[in-house]
């Protein structure tokens, strides 16, 4: 079992502080932990800095897994290089390789995480000929390509269409289940997050504001402090949680 | 360079659709390879004396059996025209190609950024006003003047995207800059040469082949063996670095350290030429944008394709110069652009969708 556990983090760029000590209690792997909070609240600076990108003071303590096996995606999926599909998710298996050869293993990795994805059939396709979406499944790819023991993923689903958004999460779901990994996923889909995250880490201004179960951090009062939105948390007919939005909160 | 062996070719060309795209690859290096060797060969075959090709290979391979003002003609002046070509074409379109790849934008070259204009005021410094930036050597006033300008221009480029916050654009915005400000200075020396003097600055600038020498083919192919590899070893990260840094960093590329080898290596290896042969300034944008079309990004076909269509363009180029006009040699700067075109806008448009 893989867990990450964040004490006392922050986050520079430059000398200048952005994100001010975050710590959260151990993060279990298996599951999938949701990272929620506004626009500009310091997700993405989060990730980047749990991915050794952002130095800052305090502790990223990683158990049952090397550094190494840490993989971080970042939102952007723009991606103009000239390289086929095939290419650009090889290049994330090679990279840090001293070696031109690949090896039989190589391709089966790839092929298997593009079969997984179900883009097989883009895999000679040119990155420029792919929509936002296939590109952000590539990037998927890319990710998962090495198996990573920790996935950090920034908005994995902001460029999908609805049926692939719910098909990715439960992917991620069954991987992190599958090998024990940790996955935390910056989402804006709160019922998404009640849906598919087991943990909850919201976040604004900078600052974690809550760490939990997400039935239990998931509140009306929560909500409204992080976004400003009347909310209420009902059952749907079928049991699951649901948020519905009762509009921008009145001051 | 370790090109993947050939076996590949036969033996698991057939297996997955991926080894069949890098077997199409590779067939296309060497097809690159192949026109390169052909256009040498006819580049030395051609002059003002004309000789049957028969006998011109016959120079080449048994030197010491043939006619001596023959193998003067073939071993001192049109060979080294013709490898030059070879060198020069290759340095400039390395350069220009990981210009372009770290820099995440298609127009940088050495040409575009910058150093071929501070080369031509270097060398009008010593052709106008006899100023010698490297004093000593006085016979070699104008390539080391061009040069130090060059290396000059290249490390202000590099000392400015070491500084904090300096994004890519920053860098090709602060080269234009670079062009016109060598521009105007070049413009301000040619108003107050003398006919002579300006008349030596004009055909410099135009770029030559015709001053080619054993040495400065042999400094030149020097540079190239010696960059090559350093690029080679760093092929899957100078590849993820096109994918974004963000992206690249990610998966583990010390982006910023890599930005910066490689501007080192690409000033070096545009410094040099250029200070040889003046300005060529095609060659850096289009042999690139020529491998990339044919091959992608992938740096492992990228980057020998680069060199190769590179040097194939200005050996191609340096056939043409001696063959429009018969017994007279066309300043090739102005060659590489004219004939260059025509064919760089047929490959844009029949390949162009994929990339950038």
């Amino acid at each position: 079992m893989v867990t990450l556990e964040l004490k006392s983090v922050e986050a520079c760029y430059g000398r200048k502080a952005v994100f001010a000590a975050a710590t959260t209690p151990e993060i279990r792997g298996g599951s999938l932990t949701a990272l929620i909070g506004p626009n500009a609240a310091g997700k993405s600076t989060l990730f980047r800095r749990i991915a050794g990108q952002l130095r800052g003071a305090g502790q990223v303590r990683l158990r049952g897994a090397e550094p190494a096996a840490l993989r971080y995606m970042p939102q952007d999926t723009a991606m103009t290089a000239a390289l086929t599909v095939y290419e650009a998710v090889i290049l994330a298996v090679k990279q840090g390789q001293a070696g031109w050869q690949l090896s039989a293993r190589d391709l089966a990795a790839v092929d298997a995480v593009l079969a997984r994805l179900k883009i097989g059939a883009l895999a000679e396709l040119h990155l420029a000929e792919l929509s936002g979406g296939q590109r952000q499944l590539v990037s998927i790819a890319q990710t998962l390509v090495t198996r990573p023991a920790v996935l950090l993923m920034d908005e994995p689903t902001s460029a999908l269409d609805l049926y692939r958004q719910y098909e990715v999460l439960d992917l991620l779901r069954d991987y992190a289940a599958e090998t024990g990994a940790v996955a935390v996923l910056a989402l804006h889909d709160l019922n998404q997050v009640m849906r598919s995250c087991a943990t909850t880490i919201a976040v604004a201004n900078g600052r974690v504001e809550a760490v939990g179960p997400s039935r239990e951090v998931l509140t009306p009062t929560l909500i409204r402090r992080l976004y400003g939105i009347d909310a209420r948390i009902e059952a749907c007919s079928r049991g699951y949680p649901m948020m519905i939005v009762d509009g921008p909160g009145r001051a | 360079m370790s090109l993947l062996p050939i076996s590949l070719l036969t033996a698991e060309a057939a297996a997955h659709p991926y080894r069949r795209l890098v077997a199409r690859r590779i067939l296309l290096v060497l097809g690159l390879g192949g026109l390169l060797v052909l256009s040498v060969a006819i580049d030395i075959s051609l002059g003002p004396a004309r000789y049957p090709l028969a006998d011109v290979v016959r120079t080449i391979l048994w030197p010491a059996d043939s006619d001596v003002q023959m193998r003067v003609v073939i071993w001192d002046i049109r060979m080294p025209m013709a490898l030059m070509a070879v060198t020069v074409g290759g340095c400039l379109s390395l350069a220009g190609a990981q210009m372009q790849t770290i820099l995440a934008n298609p127009l940088a070259s050495p040409f575009t950024l910058g150093l071929s204009a501070a080369a031509s005021f270097g060398a009008a410094l010593a052709m106008v006003l006899g100023v010698a930036l490297f004093p000593g050597a006085l016979a070699l006033m104008v390539p080391i003047n061009a040069f130090v300008m060059a290396m000059l221009a290249a490390l202000l480029i590099f000392g400015l995207s070491t500084l904090r916050g300096v994004t890519v654009e920053t860098i090709v915005l602060l080269g234009i800059a670079l062009v016109f400000t060598f521009n105007a200075a070049l413009a301000l020396l040619e108003y107050f040469a003398s006919e002579q003097a300006l008349a030596a600055v004009v055909f410099w600038t135009m770029g030559s082949l015709t001053k080619a020498s054993w040495t400065k083919v042999a400094v030149t192919a020097a540079i190239l063996l010696i960059c090559t590899p350093l690029f080679a070893r760093r092929a899957w990260a100078l590849t993820a670095i096109r994918l974004g840094e963000t992206r690249a960093a990610a998966m583990g590329v010390p982006v910023r350290r890599l930005r910066l080898e490689t501007l080192l290596l690409v000033a070096l290896l545009a410094a040099v030429p250029v200070s040889f042969v003046g300005t060529i300034g095609f060659i850096g944008i289009v042999g690139p944008h020529i491998a990339r079309l044919l091959l992608g990004e992938d740096q492992r076909f990228f980057l020998p394709g680069s060199i190769l269509a590179g040097a194939l363009i200005l050996s191609a180029t340096s056939v043409l110069s001696k063959a429009i006009l018969p017994g007279a040699v066309l300043p090739i700067g102005i060659i590489t652009a004219l004939v260059g075109v025509p064919f760089f806008a047929t490959l844009i448009f029949t390949h162009g969708r994929r990339s950038w």
